[in-house]
């Protein structure tokens, strides 16, 4: 009797302890967590990184006609838009183009020098799931990426949990370098 | 020399009678200066027309670019306007999203040490998302789900999966209430069937984890550094039965009037810092895992590993669960240990198809010394005609404890997803 008495203080006492631990567990998380979701840079800055605070003066590409149908080709669905703009001096272009993951839209920065990615950059970021993408490490995938006849010309590894992240950003990645080759 | 001379003096005179002859009189001198002063104000006159076009043309040139410069900017407008109405259209219905998913089975097997064949056609599970966007913070998330087609009469059944209200605390922290699938093994969260390879759900993370596995609570889940994410979740718990061996699937209260009294505390660590790989653990505690419903029977505890690998179109899976059940009841059946683990190499040739192959193992009575492990071999492809839609064919041979039904045979599978 005192043996199961003994065995269900020790048993409190341990939930206790566990529910503690857990507790403070969670508030040391919350307390040094790095930033996960929202802007990560602004339109602004990003244009001002790419071109070194000489922002050159935007440009914009009408969608009509075959411009249109292509885009709608790349992207999967019709650009929800009537034109791109885009920024552009002697060495390379800036894009900064928006897209759907699972049903946020994930704002893209994609600067392209020779008709090849220089670098990319997740601009804002929705999602609940799939922030990781924004990290160089998968983002560094696409540098010196070019287009092979409309598609990239490598495989890009995904992260579990961010495969319609990843889509999106390979879709605005191949659609950044189709504008930037024929225009 | 007198002969040049003379020739020289004859055509100056020559010269000179010829000039005489066409000089002009002062009359003609005065004519021909009145013609040139006509011309000349002709030209004058001429010249003033012409400054005058020009004016007036100047004055054209510049009305023209103001105009241009107009209709530039009223197209800007128009275009501004446009794009402005149509985003605001589509905000309307931006908030609710409606997905869903889907999988008709085909299982042809046969049973090698009985007659429990399965030859069955099967509309597994049909399954409807809705979602809800409050604000930028606050948002819903439902799975509603049909399985086996019919549920009055038939094998089937209408489950709700999950249906919670998911909070941002801040950028790097969420909290989550309500039902929800447990944050444990590949499997368990993400089951669509475009997302994994072979017709059935593995036996191992069915039987061990025991997926698909949701509960009543409260969760909390962020990222801690690059990568690193973690899952703190108390919810209500798995009540296993001296009825079923204690067998951890059938413990699976699924929030409908589970019975509540004792909690279960889950905590998931994952890392996803490299593109292509994902590592995580879970560990599982329940005070006592029968709810108060059973003296035999103690605390669960369950810990889960696995990782996921992709690179190029290679493909690696590989996962280990095993669950530790305290109390005399569970370990007079050898239920106080339930173990399982398997490995899945996979291979895509191209976008559109993959072969794999899976080794399981699992035993809901490791505790015993009995032969109680049952094993499988899947070998299949997927191929997927477009991203979101699957067909499947793999076959199966499984390797059971003696006496048991063990079923060899195809399985074929159509799945989608939206």
């Amino acid at each position: 009797m005192n043996e199961l008495i003994g065995k269900a203080i020790l048993k409190r006492y341990s939930l206790q302890i566990t529910s503690k631990i857990l507790l403070s567990t969670l508030l040391f998380l919350i307390a040094f967590s790095v930033s996960a979701r929202g802007i990560y840079q602004t339109d602004k800055d990003f244009l001002a990184e790419a071109f070194d605070n000489n922002v050159p003066k935007s440009q914009v590409i009408w969608m009509k006609g075959d411009v249109s149908k292509k885009v709608a080709d790349i992207l999967g669905h019709r650009y929800a838009g009537l034109r791109i703009r885009y920024w552009q001096d002697e060495q390379r272009s800036a894009w900064v183009l928006e897209e759907i993951g699972k049903t946020e839209p994930i704002n893209f920065g994609i600067v392209i020098a020779d008709n090849k990615v220089e670098w990319v950059k997740v601009l804002a970021f929705r999602e609940s799931r799939g922030d990781e993408i924004r990290y160089p490490a998968f983002t560094k995938q696409f540098k010196e990426a070019e287009l092979t006849e409309d598609q990239l010309d490598r495989h890009i590894d995904s992260i579990s949990g961010a495969t319609l992240s990843v889509r999106a950003m390979t879709k605005v990645v191949r659609l950044a370098l189709y504008l930037a080759k024929n225009n | 020399m007198i002969f040049k001379r003379t020739m020289l003096a004859a055509s100056l005179m020559a010269a000179v009678s010829a000039a005489q002859a066409a000089a002009p009189t002062n009359e003609e001198i005065w004519q021909k200066l009145q013609q040139i002063q006509d011309q000349l104000s002709n030209v004058q006159q001429q010249n003033k027309l012409l400054k005058a076009e020009n004016d007036g043309l100047k004055l054209q040139v510049d009305s023209n670019e103001k105009l241009a410069k107009d209709a530039t900017e009223a197209a800007e407008a128009v275009a501004i306007a446009t794009e402005e109405a149509v985003s605001n259209v589509s905000l309307l219905g931006d908030k609710t999203s409606i997905g869903g998913y889907g999988e008709l089975h085909y299982n042809n097997l046969d049973d090698q040490n009985g007659s429990s064949d399965k030859d069955e056609i099967d509309f597994h599970r049909f399954v409807l998302f809705f979602g809800h966007e409050f604000n930028d913070d606050l948002r819903f998330f439902s799975e509603l789900e049909v399985e086996h087609a019919v549920v009055e009469g038939g094998a089937g059944a209408v489950e709700l999966e999950q249906a919670y209200l998911q909070y941002d605390l801040n950028e790097n922290n969420t909290v989550t209430a309500g039902l929800f699938l447990v944050p444990v093994g590949i499997l368990n969260e993400t089951h669509e069937p475009p997302t994994f390879y072979g017709t059935e759900r593995n036996p191992v993370e069915k039987n061990i984890i025991p997926s698909t596995w949701w509960e009543g609570g409260l969760m909390a889940s962020g990222e801690i550094t690059e990568g690193f994410s973690y899952d703190v979740a108390v919810t209500s718990g798995l009540k296993t039965d001296v009825g079923t061996n204690y067998k951890i699937r059938k413990g699976r209260g699924q929030v409908a009037q589970a019975t509540a009294k004792d909690p279960a505390y889950t905590a998931r660590l994952k890392w996803t810092g490299v593109p292509g790989l994902e590592l995580a653990a879970t560990i599982q505690y329940q005070q006592d895992i029968a709810q108060g419903q059973d003296s035999s029977v103690d605390s669960g505890t369950l810990f889960e590993t696995h990782a996921v690998f992709e690179r190029g179109g290679f493909g690696l899976r590989a996962l280990y669960a095993t669950w530790n059940l305290d109390g005399d009841g569970p370990k007079s059946v050898g239920a106080d240990e339930q173990t399982g683990w398997y490995v899945e190499p996979s291979y895509k040739f191209s976008d559109n198809f993959g072969i794999f192959a899976r080794y399981n193992e699992w035993d809901n009575q490791a505790g015993n010394s009995t032969d109680t492990e049952y094993g499988q071999i899947d070998l299949g492809i997927n191929w997927w005609p477009h991203k979101d839609v699957v067909v499947k064919l793999d076959y199966q041979d499984q390797d059971v404890p003696k006496g048991k039904t063990e079923l060899d045979g195809i399985n074929v599978g159509l799945g989608y997803q939206f």
